[in-house]
């Protein structure tokens, strides 16, 4: 496994061991999951690469340049490369099967998604660095699936939960600093993932991967909201005061653009606090069919979202 | 045809005389599959010597064969001018995709005619009479064996219809497109050929340039993609390929001496003894030919299934799928030996008498059979007896008989309610004359669509209806209800005045009277979705509501009733009732006071009161008017009944109120069948106390709640009155009703109705009439309603929402009545509409309130209301929006348009500006 030590690949290690597997996790920074097995290195480096993935069976790889800024070529070195390196290594190492942790935004044009299934990844069409490599992997992905290598690229939308110092730790900040702007009216829907949800939704993916390799499945809790009610129920689980202030969507989406392009002529070590990607995901509806994903991959959300926002509260210790 | 001279021949250009070979069709034309075209050489001895012409034609024939099917019949496409077999590409491709399914096998055979298209250009004149020839020379050659079915469009519509005429013995059935086989004595040609006959025109508009062929390429609704457009250009590129254009407008034998008139009369004589089954797609937004051809090959072929499509115009086959609605068609009835089991089986029965069955046996009564409250015109109510209602039915009726109106001729009446409609529709009935009846509420725009759509042969109407019809070129002769000056008269275009017609028929002599089994009435009210169907009653089944309104209400002879709902009031007469209208604006329901009604009880001694939701609600609002006297007068009320849509138990309660000794109904039903089930006040609260089932039903289910799936709800309507039987069809996961006709409790579906006084069928809609038949049980009646509720185990119905308004979620189908019951359960809000927005089969729930404290804007609900709302409802909803107003039916206020209100939904959800709905 790759990229154990984030948020969500801590979260799919543990599910994995748990399941019963010898999980050899593969990454810069010690995964601290109990009962897996840390190799430490990068996805950059194809002998390191090499060896990680030597005498295992299958492979689930999720790590990922995920930052919503940076240089084009960090990106497709990590995502692109990083993911052409562990294909090679795993058909070298006779690995049977391969989960590609991937993204709804390698199909998204920028407009609304409102209802649909995983469409195909197109790098021509997804919106930013990130999104535009994660597509150019998938793809890469996907090719190599065959009768020896079963490939499956699953692709959770908006995952969050305790401990996310991603999604929910920024807005949470952000809200407590008073700087955490609402887009537009904030009632586009989105649906998102709960963190249990999506490690058990990878587990199954690596499970069925026999049946099911060479397709893509996006992993949402199946529960849409509007915008403002996530942002608030995120911000009331951390005690927080939610967001008041309005940014139209519009304005939003140019103020994204110039803070882009100040970005690259000052480049910093913090993210720019919004990009044009991020506006345009916080204002238009993002929401997924999820019938296929649910019958196919023999999976269904755990957690419902108003458990998730319990669950949450509770680790803020409320 | 038009007694015009005759003019000298037309003349064409000399290009249009021009020979060329038959070829193939260029590959690369949209939706035309190359493999189906075929040159076929004709030898024709008609000229006295051997002379062989190619025709180019489209002919599944080989591809079935491939497939390994043997046809059931041919269709034998023809078109006219100016097309070519391009436009039976659809059809072609749809019979032989339905041959390789393994449904029934045609084999379809569409020609270029000769001069036309890709077949020969031979530069020889082809009148109509040759035309019809070619095309039998052709079948021959083909060696063409039965059956075969006939399908025309344009000119293409009589030739085909004389090859069925010559061919008897091979013919099965005729399918017509928009098309026509005579010029009506009244109509003029229609001006866009007018223009192109004009011999100044006639060669340049129609051969030397395109305009003729451009002209019928723009008739398309919505306009023809640039590269269909050009694929019907193809085989007339340059003069010298249009000749066949310009000579088959010379053709048209607009004179009795032109010299195609007398075949044109041959074939329009001819199919007059046509037995076979016939079909005509009809796209009523034609400039030439226009529903008055209609209405003329109906005449001839009256037994023919007819399906309007509103929208639709002459190049009807580019604007509808008029493929599918063919085979579909043919599936059904052309061929005898195929198994009929859908609604199939008139239904027979009916009434027990006429409806006029009083009007003769009271003839004799000086008791009251009428009053108004307020006549046309002002001052005392007047009042008729049954011996002045019976003889003025009868004068009418012989006067009207005298001027012309017959027995199948259509009346539309556009006289406000009272007792001149009342004299009007029962001498009408009388002579069986079909009465059109548009509801007001339809606005001017769908009465004007439902008037053109029944094309009336008489109108007979009130100064506003007659102004409406005068402006708005309504058909038909028209008669006023009342004398207006000379100037006025004529302008109206008005050929008669009641008391004319009354004068004309002093001595009552009757033409025989109709019977059971024949049309009495086309009623037009709008829908919940599109323009208003007509919906067609015999006089058994109308006289079958009336005993359906005995056997429920007690409403008999001698019965007061106050008729405050018109469509059971006007069959007061034929119950033997006297019935009084209320002084109101019968188009404004909401005018009716509680005085009103009081005075009107009084006048007649009602004992029964029937009034529709929007009175009875100003009825109850108005009550702090009435005295003590009126009081008293209510009081004598045994039973009262809110018709038209459901009603909230506090309002019937207050109703009740006001009339202490009345029990109070409301009724189920809809204009296809007027009193389907029936439920009191009593047993509103009996059904409110009970919880309603949730078993057999994924309605509801929520995936992440942990509370009890909540039942489907719904609002009781009661138990289906004595006559009538009601089941449902469960619905599928896409909302579809699939599901076999039940009477199980708990199935939540498509309610479908039968009884003795359901409609007959929708006036040419045969596609909808089918629709509305399908799955129903073999040989019987059954009304599918496009309601959606269940029955519990009383036997009781709950309706749950209207068809379209089904919500398909992953887990399952949604209605949206019960949900949005427990919505309103929730103390901030006051009335709720649960919608679906997405895609079919993975919908997400949208809840919609209007708030007990209005909102200024529209808005997310706040937290609170969100999670209160939620809790209530039982089910996973994606968003909870606030709303100043919830957009309304326009005819029932009542009525929340969900269709609209889920686009709108799916809009703001979508991120688009907060606008109201």
């Amino acid at each position: 496994m790759t990229g154990a030590s984030g948020f969500l690949g801590r979260a799919v290690a543990t599910e994995i061991a748990a399941a019963g597997h010898d999980v050899r996790a593969f990454q810069r920074r010690p995964s601290g999951v109990p009962g897996v097995t840390d190799l430490l290195g990068s996805v950059t480096a194809p002998d390191e690469v090499l060896r990680a993935v030597a005498g295992m069976d299958a492979v689930v790889h999720l790590a990922a340049k995920v930052s919503l800024a940076g240089s084009p070529a960090d990106f497709s070195a990590v995502n692109v490369g990083g993911t052409r390196a562990l294909l090679a290594a795993a058909a070298d190492a006779g690995a049977s099967r391969f989960v590609f942790v991937s993204s709804p935004s390698v199909a998204h044009a920028g407009t609304s998604i409102i209802g649909s299934d995983a469409e195909p990844a197109d790098p021509a069409r997804a919106r930013g660095p990130y999104a535009r490599t994660k597509a150019e992997a998938e793809l890469l992905a996907l090719a190599a699936d065959s009768a020896d290598l079963r490939v499956v690229a699953v692709r959770p939308h908006l995952v969050w939960g305790p401990g996310d110092t991603q999604l929910v730790a920024r807005i949470v900040e952000r809200a407590r600093a008073k700087r955490l702007p609402l887009l537009g009216h904030g009632a586009a829907l989105i649906d998102t993932t709960y963190i249990d949800n999506a490690a058990s939704a990878i587990a199954a993916a690596l499970e069925q991967a026999a049946a099911v390799h060479g397709r893509s499945y996006v992993i949402t809790n199946g529960e849409p909201r509007p915008v403002a009610e996530l942002l608030a129920g995120m911000c009331a689980a951390a005690g927080v005061p939610a967001p008041a202030w309005r940014v139209p969507a519009g304005a939003a989406r140019c103020a994204g653009a110039l803070i882009e392009a100040a970005w690259h002529i000052r480049p910093g070590a913090d993210e720019p606090p919004m990009t044009r990607f991020l506006a345009e995901q916080l204002s238009t509806a993002h929401w997924f069919d999820q019938r296929r994903t649910r019958s196919e991959l023999h999976w269904k959300p755990a957690v419902s979202l108003d458990e998730g926002f319990r669950r949450l509260a509770a680790s803020y210790g409320r | 045809m038009n007694r015009a001279p005759a003019p000298v021949s037309y003349r064409l250009p000399r290009a249009a005389a021009t020979p060329a070979p038959a070829t193939l069709p260029p590959a690369g034309l949209p939706g035309m599959d190359t493999a189906f075209s075929r040159l076929v050489p004709v030898v024709s001895d008609a000229s006295g010597h051997p002379v062989t012409r190619t025709w180019h034609l489209l002919d599944n024939g080989d591809r079935l064969a491939e497939l390994g099917v043997t046809p059931v019949g041919t269709v034998l496409c023809v078109h006219g001018n100016p097309t070519w077999s391009y436009l039976w590409r659809e059809f072609v491709a749809s019979a032989t995709d339905a041959a390789a399914n393994g449904a029934e096998a045609w084999r379809v055979i569409a020609v270029d005619q000769l001069e036309m298209g890709f077949s020969e250009r031979s530069g020889v004149r082809r009148p109509l009479a040759t035309r019809v020839r070619d095309l039998g020379e052709l079948t021959d050659t083909l060696g063409l064996a039965g059956p075969v079915v006939t399908f025309g469009h344009d000119w293409g519509g009589s030739i085909s219809l004389g090859w069925a005429v010559d061919h008897p013995e091979l013919l099965a059935g005729v399918m017509l497109l928009n098309t026509a086989v005579h010029q009506p004595e009244d109509a003029p040609v229609p001006a866009p050929l007018r223009l192109a006959l004009r011999s100044s025109v006639l060669g340049r508009g129609t051969v030397t340039t395109p305009a003729f062929l451009e002209t019928t390429l723009a008739l398309a609704h919505p306009p023809l993609a640039g590269a269909v457009k050009q694929a019907y250009r193809a085989p007339y590129l340059g003069a010298a390929r249009r000749g066949g254009i310009g000579a088959f407008v010379a053709d048209i034998p607009v004179h009795d001496a032109h010299e195609s008139a007398a075949e044109l009369a041959r074939i329009s004589g001819g199919i007059r003894d046509l037995t076979v089954p016939a079909l005509m797609l009809w796209g009523p937004t034609d400039p030439i030919f226009s529903d008055r051809y209609l209405d003329d090959l109906v005449d001839r072929l009256p037994h023919a299934d007819v399906h309007r499509f509103e929208g639709a115009g002459h190049l009807v086959m580019e604007d509808v799928d008029y493929a599918a609605a063919a085979l579909t068609w043919l599936g059904d009835r052309a061929l005898p030996a195929a198994e009929q089991n859908e609604g199939e089986g008139r239904w027979e029965g009916g009434g027990r008498n006429p409806l006029w069955h009083y009007l003769d046996e009271l003839q004799n009564s000086d008791e009251t059979a009428l009053i108004d409250m307020a006549p046309p015109g002002g001052g005392a109510p007047r009042v008729v007896s049954w011996r002045l209602l019976s003889r003025r039915v009868r004068q009418l009726a012989c006067g009207l008989d005298r001027l012309g109106v017959r027995k199948g001729d259509r009346v539309s009446l556009l006289i406000p309610p009272g007792a001149d409609l009342t004299a009007v529709l029962y001498a009408c009935v009388r002579i069986g004359a079909i009465v059109v009846v548009a509801d007001a509420g339809l606005g001017l725009r769908g009465l004007t669509r439902a008037v053109r759509g029944a094309r009336p042969d008489h109108v007979i109407g009130a100064a506003p209806g007659l102004i409406a019809a005068r402006a708005l070129d309504w058909p038909g002769q028209k008669i006023s209800v009342a004398r207006f000056p000379r100037a006025a008269m004529r302008a109206l275009d008005i050929s008669a005045t009641l008391a004319e017609v009354i004068a004309l028929g002093v001595d009552e002599q009757l033409p025989p009277s109709p019977d059971p089994g024949d049309t009495a009435a086309v009623l037009f009210t709008s829908g919940s979705t599109g323009p208003a169907k007509g919906v067609v009653y015999t006089h058994g089944q109308l006289a079958a509501v009336s005993d359906a309104l005995y056997a429920q209400y007690g409403v008999g002879r001698g019965t007061g009733l106050v008729a405050g709902f018109a469509p059971f009031a006007l069959l007061g007469p034929a119950l033997g009732a006297r019935s009084v209208t209320p002084d109101m604006d019968v188009t404004k329901p909401k005018t009716l006071t509680a005085a009103s009604v009081a005075a009107a009880v009084a006048a007649i001694d009602a004992t029964v009161v029937f009034l529709s939701p929007a009175a009875l609600a100003n009825v109850v609002a108005t009550a702090d008017s009435l005295t003590a006297a009126d009081h008293a007068s209510l009081a004598g009320v045994a039973s009262f009944l809110s018709a038209g849509a459901p009603v909230s138990e506090p309002l019937l309660a207050a109703a009740a109120r006001l009339m202490p000794s009345a029990s109070a109904h409301t009724p189920y039903g809809m204009t296809e069948g007027l009193l389907m089930a029936d439920i009191t006040l009593d047993g509103i609260r009996e059904a409110m106390a009970t919880t309603s089932p949730s078993a057999g039903s994924s309605a509801g289910s929520p995936s992440n709640s942990t509370d009890a799936p909540a039942g489907p709800g719904g609002v009781c309507v009661g138990r289906a009155t004595a006559t009538t039987r009601i089941r449902t069809s469960a619905l599928d996961a896409e909302g579809h009703a699939t599901g076999a006709l039940s009477e199980a409790a708990g199935v939540t579906g498509e309610i479908v109705v039968s009884a003795p006084h359901v409609e007959d069928h929708y006036d040419r809609l045969w596609l909808t009439d089918r629709a509305a038949r399908r799955g129903a049980v073999p040989g019987e009646r059954w009304h599918r309603t496009g309601d959606v509720g269940h029955l519990d185990a009383a036997g009781r119905l709950w309706v749950e929402g209207r068809l379209p308004h089904v919500i398909t979620t992953a887990t399952g189908v949604v209605t949206p009545v019960g949900p949005e019951q427990r919505v309103e359960s929730v103390a901030a809000v006051a009335r709720a509409a649960v919608v679906g927005i997405g895609p079919a089969g993975t919908q997400q729930v949208v809840a919609v309130v209007e708030t007990v404290a209005p909102a200024r804007r529209v808005a997310l609900a706040d937290p609170e209301l969100a999670a209160a709302v939620r809790a209530a409802v039982g089910l996973p909803l994606a968003a909870v929006l606030v709303v100043p107003h919830l957009p309304t039916d326009i005819r029932h206020n009542s009525k929340i348009d969900r269709t609209r209100l889920g686009r709108w939904a799916a809009g703001i959800l979508s991120g688009a500006r907060m606008i109201r709905p």
